[in-house]
């Protein structure tokens, strides 16, 4: 055998390696990134929906933030205008997360309606621009606006 | 002087159009007034950027809030220092210093070729003056630094606080500084495809650009590693986000081709792969640049959304097309002049690891992608996280590694048995050594022993090179080793550099692997409170809140917290973990709070705390983490940048001539009289 079909023969093998990972990594890992809307949608036509893991895009309604006092847990309400879901995160929120915020919750919808977070992200668009309009309704800023 | 710096602007784009323009007709109608007018209308580009570049940092310093940009991003009461970095903070300001780095560049490589590389030059200074024509239209259409406000606000927004930080000045200009470095190759790479000379030429040319380039790359995200570690207090260096991927995609092409280049030069194989690696990491660096402002992809920290981004996209469309066009007709030109001759050589060895990398590259930009791909096929947006960059990347950067160990102990065409045994003896021995004794001391995750295991291998191999090559030279010569050592690095720069780097390579590999150890803690402590846990290495630590306190400093007010640590029962030193709130001179708030984390490092492992919540006056919830043999990340990160520098240290003519690859004998004329020393 030549030296380049051996090398090609070896090159495919990395190659079909590397290959094989990704596809069996996204089959494993991937998962599906919906809106509430898109995600209430998915579980009326294919009620295994519920209880898979999934992630959820959507703003977090204002108000609606209440923290457990003593443990670490906190309960909102996320929405992107068609669906409204309850979410329940355990854990450590992020200095971004407040009301009216861009959120990324990741974990299951259980078949109460109700969102078991086990990860979540607060985005802002802005995070590297600054204080957009929509923080003007945060009671940071109206406090702010109050004293000014 | 601001409005001088606008108008430049406006002239600046002038003047680029102009170099395009005569540049190319030069070039093609072979006239050299055409060509210099091209060249000097780059110098008068460089002159126009950097007047405007003043321009707004007068803006900015003079804190003229009549600017939409210095209104935005900068505020009566931030530190001077970065009211300077201010400039690259915001959108705007960060595309005029692309071109202002792009327009530095571009005057630096006309200026080293002056008298060189002339029949490509024309079309050097034409691509390039089309890239900034890109930039500065960028600039002047879609996204104005200058842009006014139609009223004066009293104070501008200020800076968000998570730019506010060592790392993140000195971030974002290594990372332009690599991103626009992967220009000059790409010119010279579109200049020798248009005019057929694709010999070795341009390559010699453009290998200390792309080393430059490579080399600010390997800063700029290792900074970058170092401020999302510090700043953004989750806990990691390395989250896989897409604007990190973006920063990571145009560094491991252009190590690829670092490697392919020695194939090229010793071997003439390898050359439509070498052009084409050199116009992916130009591409991929346009993408990157891409990715991060126009909000295709959601990242986690990107610029805001804007139609900057169909710019980008228009561009990138626009340069892929022109350089596959090119490279398919012109493949002819491109065939290698050997063939491989056997698969146990430093070339298949090179061919491989360049495979790898670019398996990688690929591997990471599906995942990045693949939201938007798996939309487009299926109409379902999928995302894929850590996990699957982990799965795919964590066995192809063992390969890595152990290539990194393998290749430079095989010779090059053909190695021989005899050869093979004298070289790989000791390494092999050493890294089956580590490998147990790791494995004895418990580290029994698959990734890390093999990580150790290979590392080993590349150390022993690095040692031994080193070794061989002073111990030449000490019996040659008589030097004594200690001179030997550095005399050896100085004459051969290239080499022992390039060992330097893979240096760093293990070093931080090793700390990679150290990720397997973390643990984490999220504990409630009120004043008072201690609380107990065990770090992987077995040790107790304890920790013992002394209460939170509240203050006001400079730009920001400050809720900390301080505790007490003990190590195995032993006081350890007090971390403070800090919560800030930036307001702006009149004491408004301007940002959500940010974190300050308190971190006690050690070369074992950072304890790493930050304050995620304040419950009623004292309560105190906090994360610890434990994050084994982080510092040796920013170790090996300055390593692989320090065996950079070696690389590229300009050598003395002397030197060069005995610096291996670079040699090329210029053979004597035919006929040509050889100088009679006797008779003269």
């Amino acid at each position: 055998m030549k030296p380049r079909t051996k090398f090609l023969i070896g090159g495919a093998l990395v190659i079909g390696t590397a290959g094989y990972l990704a596809a069996s990594a996204i089959k494993d890992t991937g998962v599906y990134y919906l809106t509430p809307g898109e995600l209430s949608a998915k579980t009326k036509v294919d009620p295994t929906f519920y209880e898979t893991g999934v992630k959820v895009g959507a703003r977090v309604v204002n108000g609606s933030i209440v923290r457990d006092p003593g443990g670490r847990q906190v309960a909102f309400k996320m929405t992107d205008g068609a669906q409204t879901y309850d979410v329940v995160y355990r854990g450590i929120t992020p200095d971004t997360f407040t009301d009216g915020v861009d959120v990324v919750v990741e974990g299951r919808l259980g078949r109460d309606n109700t969102f078991r977070a086990t990860t979540l992200l607060a985005k802002c668009a802005s995070r590297y621009e600054n204080a957009p309009e929509k923080y003007k309704n945060t009671p940071g800023y109206k406090q702010a606006e109050q004293r000014a | 002087m601001i409005l001088v710096g606008e108008l430049s602007l406006w002239v600046a784009l002038l003047m680029a159009a102009w170099a395009a323009t005569v540049s190319f007709a030069g070039g093609q109608m072979r006239r050299a007034d055409l060509i210099e007018s091209g060249e000097r209308a780059i110098y008068a580009t460089l002159a126009m950027v950097v007047l405007a570049s003043l321009g707004l940092w007068t803006a900015l310093l003079t804190h003229d809030f009549s600017i939409r940009y210095v209104a935005s991003y900068t505020s009566a009461n931030l530190p001077k220092v970065y009211t300077i970095t201010a400039f690259w903070g915001g959108q705007s300001g960060s595309l005029l210093f692309w071109a202002l780095i792009l327009s530095i560049y571009s005057a630096i490589a006309l200026w080293t070729n002056r008298t060189r590389n002339r029949e490509l030059m024309p079309y050097v200074t034409g691509t390039l003056a089309l890239i900034l024509v890109f930039f500065l239209a960028t600039i002047c259409l879609g996204s104005n630094p200058f842009e006014r406000l139609d009223f004066i606000p009293a104070d501008g927004r200020g800076l968000n606080p998570q730019l506010q930080n060592p790392g993140m000045a000195i971030h974002p200009p290594n990372l332009y500084l690599g991103y626009v470095g992967t220009s000059i190759p790409f010119a010279f790479a579109i200049a020798a495809l248009l005019t057929r000379r694709l010999d070795a030429e341009w390559l010699a040319a453009v290998r200390r650009w792309a080393l430059l380039a490579w080399f600010f790359n390997t800063v700029g995200i290792v900074l970058g590693m170092w401020w999302a570690y510090v700043e953004l207090g989750w806990g990691g260096y390395w989250a896989w986000d897409p604007v990190e991927n973006a920063s990571l995609l145009p560094w491991l092409v252009n190590t690829a081709f670092l490697h392919s280049i020695m194939v090229q030069e010793k071997r003439g194989m390898l050359r439509k792969w070498n052009v084409t690696l050199v116009v992916s990491a130009f591409l991929l660096s346009i993408f990157g640049t891409f990715i991060t402002r126009s909000g295709v992809i959601s990242s986690v920290h990107s610029f805001a959304q804007s139609p900057v981004g169909k710019w980008f996209a228009a561009f990138l469309v626009l340069a892929i097309v022109v350089t596959a066009y090119l490279v398919s007709t012109r493949l002819q030109d491109l065939k290698s002049t050997a063939e491989l001759e056997s698969m146990i050589s430093r070339e298949a060895a090179f061919l491989y690891n360049n495979l790898v990398l670019v398996g990688i590259a690929f591997s990471v930009l599906w995942g990045t992608l693949f939201p938007i791909i798996s939309e487009a096929v299926r109409g379902n947006k999928i995302t894929v996280g850590p996990p699957f960059f982990n799965t795919v990347n964590i066995p192809l950067g063992l390969l890595l590694l152990l290539l990194t160990g393998i290749g430079p102990l095989i010779a090059w065409r053909r190695a021989s048995v005899a050869n093979l045994k004298r070289q790989f003896l000791i390494p092999v021995t050493s890294a089956a050594t580590i490998g147990i004794l790791v494995f004895a001391l418990g580290v029994h995750n698959l990734a890390a022993l093999l990580s150790y295991t290979f590392g080993a291998l590349v150390l022993a191999t690095i040692v031994q090179e080193f070794y061989k090559g002073v111990n030449a030279r000490h019996h040659m010569y008589g030097e004594s080793r200690a001179i030997a050592l550095p005399r050896l690095i100085a004459r051969n720069r290239r080499r022992y550099g390039g060992y330097i780097v893979h240096l760093g390579v293990v070093v931080v590999f090793a700390a990679f692997a150290g990720l397997a150890f973390k643990r984490e803690f999220d504990l409630m402590l009120n004043a008072g409170d201690t609380k107990a846990v065990t770090d992987a290495w077995g040790h107790r630590w304890t920790f013992l809140s002394q209460g939170i306190s509240r203050y006001n400093v400079l730009n920001r007010e400050v809720t900390a917290i301080a505790l007490d640590v003990t190590r195995d029962g032993k006081p350890a030193g007090v971390i403070t973990s800090e919560k800030r709130q930036h307001v702006d001179s009149r004491g408004v708030p301007t940002f959500e709070p940010s974190t300050e984390v308190g971190i006690m490092g050690s070369f074992k492992q950072d304890v790493y705390v930050v304050l995620a919540g304040v419950r009623g006056a004292d309560g105190a919830e906090i994360r610890v983490t434990f994050n084994p043999l982080v510092r040796w990340v920013w170790l090996g990160g300055a390593l692989m940048a320090l065996g950079g520098l070696v690389v590229m240290w300009p050598a003395a003519d002397r030197q060069r001539a005995q610096s291996g690859y670079a040699a090329v004998l210029k053979p004597r004329p035919i006929g040509e009289r050889v100088p009679d020393l006797v008779g003269a």
